[in-house]
């Protein structure tokens, strides 16, 4: 790809000219006649953790008021593996009320986002992020994204151990330009001579997501991942890693070229060598990720396009080593594991369930509040999960009880009477702020969940353990390719129906209807549900019933024992 | 003077001078012309000529193309001040109908007249409004200086008339002519008539006014025949234009939508209104006026607090209707006006009031115009009133007048309104706006409203395009920049455009957001200074954006540029002006007092105007 001339798309031009990552961000933030920022800098302000948005609901209405957007900023963290300390959720929360629209939202990537920040507040809020250790730099942009792991390192002693690696991943990969440290945090502007020694002036063509798991649990849903590794561990000891290389769950409605895939395990490294098998894998997709077309830029094309055995001889010559074979290893599932468990040095762990990982304050359920008590007493920490839930970790067995009274009072007790297609369930934030939502995704969810509840119900399966995931558009951010339901937005209203993934996040879905309403969507799935309820065998899935029974055609997958 | 520099003028006075201005006079005029560098010289030149150009002033100077022969009679002078042009409308006619009397007469506006005249006027008529808290209009300010202060000489020989413009909702009604009447007579001078107070609705009293002053004229003036045979009105009765105040154009509302977004704390509505057919023109600077009738909810509250019978005949200046008609399109009711609550509290004896209409209750009274309506008081202070007194004593409906906000160059046959909704919940009820409501309850089904053009002469944009202006329009005060803006990409002036915007909120208030960054964008304005006072903890006005910018907004007026203010008159203008003398003294090396020597010298120069209310 890369001595085939194409030009390059637009993005590239921008970073190329940005001064890493500088643009002509400083004058748009002090630019008092709009709120939003000049376009080549929406593109820079991603690699700092912000996107631009405006709500679009009230879009058409302040046209007509002469007004512009309702320009504000999301702001996302890197946080890997989803920890952070009380003290730290109470920075976030007080930001969350004072400089954006009083929520918090938990991510699939195990980030907070903030949503609704003016466009002056966004330095003293990222300013404030910072003072209290976390940052926001990299959490968006064609970089390494925040790191995901398993949120429950204090399982065993050795998930710690995995952690820990996956947060010196993250910092190996971060960028090193000063850019971020001047905008948001006044530090003195780079006399000349900085480099970007990984990423190069360009970065990546695209973003660039690696995750840690820890079998038999998948709640990282490596398989999705550019970059996974899955931590094989003997008689309590962390023996390395199986790495998983090429998967992605984007794609574009009507482009055929583009599709989601899952990650390709190419064998296995001592956990020693992690760090530089990532930054070899990130930058064979530096070299070779495709800088013409934004949309068939990731990682996943370049082994698509060249073949995985070329992909691990390149990284072999570049690594100058060869990586061993791939380690046996078993998935379970890709859930959470909801309510009170004991780790390992005898504190115990509460989940709890976020419908899509919003935590607002509304009437009756004022979780913001609930929580913010929560991390006034906690001692331990909190732990944000890839299936936007949280956790509440290292309580001493004397204090659940004060936990549980808190978690009572404020209404987030749905981890427990919620069903468990609504505990499962994910969906991406969309409209109204999100750009690229072509259908509503979280502010639809609840009702959704409803519908499908009653059907569900009348085929005695309240107690299924059906994974949903919806998006507001196609580019998989819930994702929603490996749900066993999964709506993938297409227009308001209207949405591809996918069905047949598994619990494990090893099989892809595959399109079954596109572009259909709920109605349509609900009579596709009642006819299915009848047969499941009738014909599923014991432990069965509902996406391997429909696999099993024929009703959608076997998808590909990543067998747990794949190499 | 040929190729002889300034500097060599020679000091002896040509003949042709001493001929034309007489030997004293040409004297002077060399002496003070000598030293001045060729700009100066022909900007002087174009001065003599704009003053002979100046309607009015050729009766002054008309002296220099007529040798004098005989002393003629002393002219009446008629001098006048006015914001929005209404005192000029009344001085103007005393100055056609004495020149129809074939008296001599000659009008000057307040800026204009040179004050050491005064000692030697002999009959001097002065039109003059009350502007805001008492403050004379500012054409009128060094004039009303001179006059108050003790440079003004004796005037012992003078006979004059005074006739005060105003609006009695304000406390300090019509003081500007009370304290030059007052002021006048302490100086020696003889009243010819008494002194008259013109409420918003001036022509009744005006006209009074005017009589008896033209009789008394006549009097004083040895009756000669009309002076010259060619003096043709200004404004011919034969032409007058169909539309007028009195008989407004029934126009259609094209627009009515809301500007300001969700969470602001006001409705601002941008309300375009179609003139097609009306022949109605109009300049940027000009105002539309607006006859509305008082919300019906209003007039039905005040029937059913004094339990009045709507169809009850009243008689009023010879006009018979029924009282809920008086109430809806003939009198106010949203504005009180001290003639009405003097009334009111005797009639319902009330202390409370009386005591707020004494001079130590000042500060109470205005505190008391300010937030009440005549539903109010009527409620909170109880009177029994007949049907009759009730619209004998209620001031009579004035139409509002709102500043045009396009230019017609580029809307055509419309006119733009930016109009502040008032809609505010006082004493436990709602209380709106007349023609604000009117307004914006108008647009769905195009309805009508009665309009007619206010032209506002006090406020134009500079004759010369090439020259720079600086806005300066926080709240609705934009809406005439919005028309000076469009005006200007219209024409193709090549002057810079530099607004001063500012409100509450940046992300609701921002009137006509959209529309300024596109001019800024295509370059038709060129600076854009903003201040939200309610997004930060510091509140922020424009007079802060206008000192932190002061050092380039000094070099636009030192390079020529004209100044407009338009908007709030209580505080907005006040704090504006301080800013400007800062600015003039930091950037121009200057004293406070030289500063507002220099601000003056803009202000006659028409180059600081002002659309203050």
């Amino acid at each position: 790809m890369s001595t085939q001339p194409k030009p390059l798309s637009e993005v590239e031009h921008i970073k190329a000219n940005s001064r890493l990552l500088r643009g002509t961000l400083a004058e748009s933030l002090a630019d008092p006649v709009t709120g939003a920022i000049a376009t080549p800098d929406t593109s820079l302000i991603k690699f700092h953790g912000s996107y631009q948005q405006d709500d679009r609901d009230i879009r058409e209405e302040r046209r007509q008021q002469k007004l512009e957007p309702d320009y504000s900023f999301m702001l996302r963290t890197r946080l890997p593996g989803g920890v952070c300390t009380a003290a730290q959720w109470l920075v976030m929360d007080g930001l969350a009320r004072e400089h954006a629209n009083g929520t918090l939202r938990i991510t699939t990537r195990q980030a907070f986002q903030l949503h609704g920040i003016l466009k002056g507040d966004l330095k003293p809020t990222i300013a404030r992020i910072n003072a209290s250790l976390i940052d926001t730099l990299a959490a968006c942009g064609d970089v390494n994204r925040n790191v995901l792991c398993n949120p429950n390192p204090v399982d065993t002693r050795v998930h710690a151990v995995v952690y820990d690696w996956a947060v010196r991943l993250s910092e190996h990969l971060l960028p090193k330009t000063r850019a971020y440290y001047e905008l948001w945090l006044d530090e003195e502007k780079v006399a000349g001579g900085e480099e970007e020694p990984l990423y190069g002036a360009t970065y990546l063509p695209r973003k660039f997501k690696a995750a840690v798991a820890v079998p038999p649990e998948n709640d990282v849903d490596l398989f999705a991942q550019d970059l996974g590794y899955i931590a094989i561990i003997e008689d309590g000891v962390l023996q390395g890693f199986n790495v998983a290389v090429g998967g992605g769950l984007g794609a574009t409605h009507g482009d055929a070229n583009t599709f989601p895939r899952l990650a390709d395990v190419l064998g296995f490294v001592a956990p020693e060598r992690m760090l530089v098998v990532a930054e070899e894998v990130l930058k064979i997709h530096r070299d070779f990720g495709d800088r013409g077309n934004r949309k068939r830029a990731r990682l996943k094309y370049v082994l698509e396009d060249r073949g995985v055995a070329w992909f691990k001889e390149e990284l072999e010559r570049r690594l100058g080593f060869a990586l061993e074979p791939t380690r046996p290893f078993t998935f379970e599932h890709n859930g959470d594991r909801f309510g009170w468990r004991e780790g390992h040095d005898g504190r115990w762990h509460l989940t709890l369930h976020l419908d899509s990982g919003r935590i607002a304050d509304r009437p009756g359920a004022p979780h913001l509040t609930g929580l913010r008590e929560i991390a006034q007493i906690h001692g331990g920490d909190f732990r944000l999960t890839p299936n936007q839930n949280l956790v509440i970790a290292g309580v001493p067995p004397e204090s659940k009880e004060h936990i549980d009274a808190i978690v009572r009072a404020h209404g987030l007790e749905s981890f427990r009477t919620s069903s468990p297609l609504r505990r499962n369930a994910l969906a991406c934030v969309a409209l109204p702020t999100c750009a690229l939502a072509m259908a509503e995704a979280e502010r639809y969810l609840p009702t959704f969940v409803e519908r499908v509840e009653s059907r569900l119900q009348a085929h005695g399966l309240q107690d299924a353990n059906i994974l949903l995931r919806i998006t507001g558009c196609p580019n998989g951010c819930a994702r929603p390719y490996l749900a066993e339901i999964g709506l993938v937005g297409k227009a308001p209203g209207r949405y591809n129906l996918h069905l047949g993934g598994d619990a494990r996040g090893q099989r892809l879905n595959r399109l079954v209807r596109e572009n259909i309403d709920e109605a349509t969507i609900l009579d596709v799935l009642e006819p299915l549900f009848a047969g499941y309820a009738r014909e599923r065998q014991q432990g069965e899935g509902f996406g391997d019933y429909l696999v099993r029974a024929g009703h959608v055609p076997a998808p590909p997958s990543r067998a747990s024992q794949a190499a | 003077m040929s190729a002889s520099s300034p500097g060599n003028l020679s000091l002896s006075s040509p003949p042709f001078i001493d001929a034309l201005l007489g030997a004293e006079k040409s004297a002077r005029l060399l002496e003070l012309v000598a030293g001045l560098d060729p700009a100066a010289l022909h900007w002087l030149s174009g001065y003599a000529a704009g003053l002979a150009a100046r309607p009015g002033v050729a009766a002054t100077t008309g002296a220099i193309s007529v040798a004098p022969t005989a002393t003629p009679a002393a002219p009446l002078t008629i001098v006048y001040g006015t914001q929005t042009g209404n005192s000029r409308l009344v001085a103007e006619r005393l100055k056609h109908q004495t020149e129809s009397s074939g008296l001599p007469v000659r009008i000057i506006r307040a800026s204009e007249y040179p004050v050491r005249e005064l000692a030697r006027e002999k009959l001097l008529a002065v039109v003059i409004s009350t502007q805001g808290d008492g403050d004379p209009p500012d054409d009128a300010r060094g004039f009303c200086e001179h006059l108050l202060g003790k440079r003004a000489p004796r005037l012992e020989g003078l006979r004059y008339a005074v006739l005060g413009l105003g609006d009695s909702s304000y406390p300090k009604f019509c003081e500007v002519g009370r304290a030059l009447d007052a002021r006048l007579s302490e100086l020696g001078a003889t009243r010819l008539v008494d002194r008259a107070d013109c409420d918003l609705d001036f022509e009744p009293i005006a006209t009074g006014w005017l009589d008896q002053t033209l009789a008394r004229a006549r009097e004083a003036i040895e009756p000669r025949a009309p002076a010259v045979a060619t003096v043709v009105p200004l404004r011919g009765a034969t032409t007058a234009p169909t539309i007028s105040k009195e008989a407004p154009f029934s126009a259609t509302v094209l627009v009515n939508q809301r500007i300001t977004g969700r969470g602001a704390l006001k409705d601002v509505r941008h309300v375009e209104i179609s003139l097609e057919g009306s022949g109605l023109e109009y300049a940027p600077g000009d105002a539309l006026g607006v006859w509305a009738p008082n919300p019906p909810e209003l007039v039905d509250a005040v029937l059913k607090q004094q339990r009045l019978d709507g169809a009850e005949p009243v008689t009023r200046d010879g006009k018979t209707q029924a009282l809920a008609v008086w109430l809806s399109e003939g009198l106010e009711l949203t504005r009180l006006s001290r003639p009405f609550l003097e009334r009111h509290a005797t009639l319902g004896a009330s202390t409370v009031l009386q005591s707020l209409l004494a001079p130590t209750g000042a500060d109470s009274f205005r505190a008391l115009l300010k937030s009440h309506q005549v539903i109010d008081v009527l409620r909170q202070h109880p009177a029994p009133w007949s049907a009759k007194e009730l619209v004998l004593a209620l001031r009579k409906q004035t139409p509002r007048l709102y500043s045009i906000a396009s230019s017609s160059k580029r809307v055509g046959e419309e006119a733009h309104l930016t109009v502040a909704v008032v809609d505010y919940t006082a004493f436990g009820e709602r209380h709106l706006g007349a023609a604000s409501s009117h307004l914006a309850t108008r647009g769905a089904d195009a309805e009508s409203v009665r309009v007619f053009v206010e032209h506002n002469e006090r406020f134009r944009l500079p004759e010369n395009p090439d020259r720079d202006v600086v806005m300066i329009g926080p709240g609705t005060g934009v809406a005439p920049f919005r028309a000076f803006v469009q005006e200007r990409a219209e024409v193709g002036a090549r002057g810079r455009n530099w607004l001063f915007f500012g409100e509450q909120h940046f992300r609701s208030q921002f009137l006509y957001q959209s529309e300024w960054q596109e001019a800024l964008k295509k370059k038709t304005l060129h600076k854009l200074s903003l201040a939200f006072s309610r997004d930060t903890a510091a509140k922020v006005y424009v007079q802060h954006r206008l000192r932190e910018s002061g050092k380039e907004l000094y070099s636009w007026l030192e390079g020529g540029a004209h100044l407009y203010v338009c908007g709030d008159a209580q505080r907005m203008a006040p704090d504006v002006h301080a800013a400007l003398v800062d600015v003039i003294a930091e950037h121009g090396g200057r004293s406070r007092e030289d500063a507002e020597d220099w601000l003056k010298t803009l202000r006659d120069e028409r180059r600081y105007l002002r659309d203050v209310y």
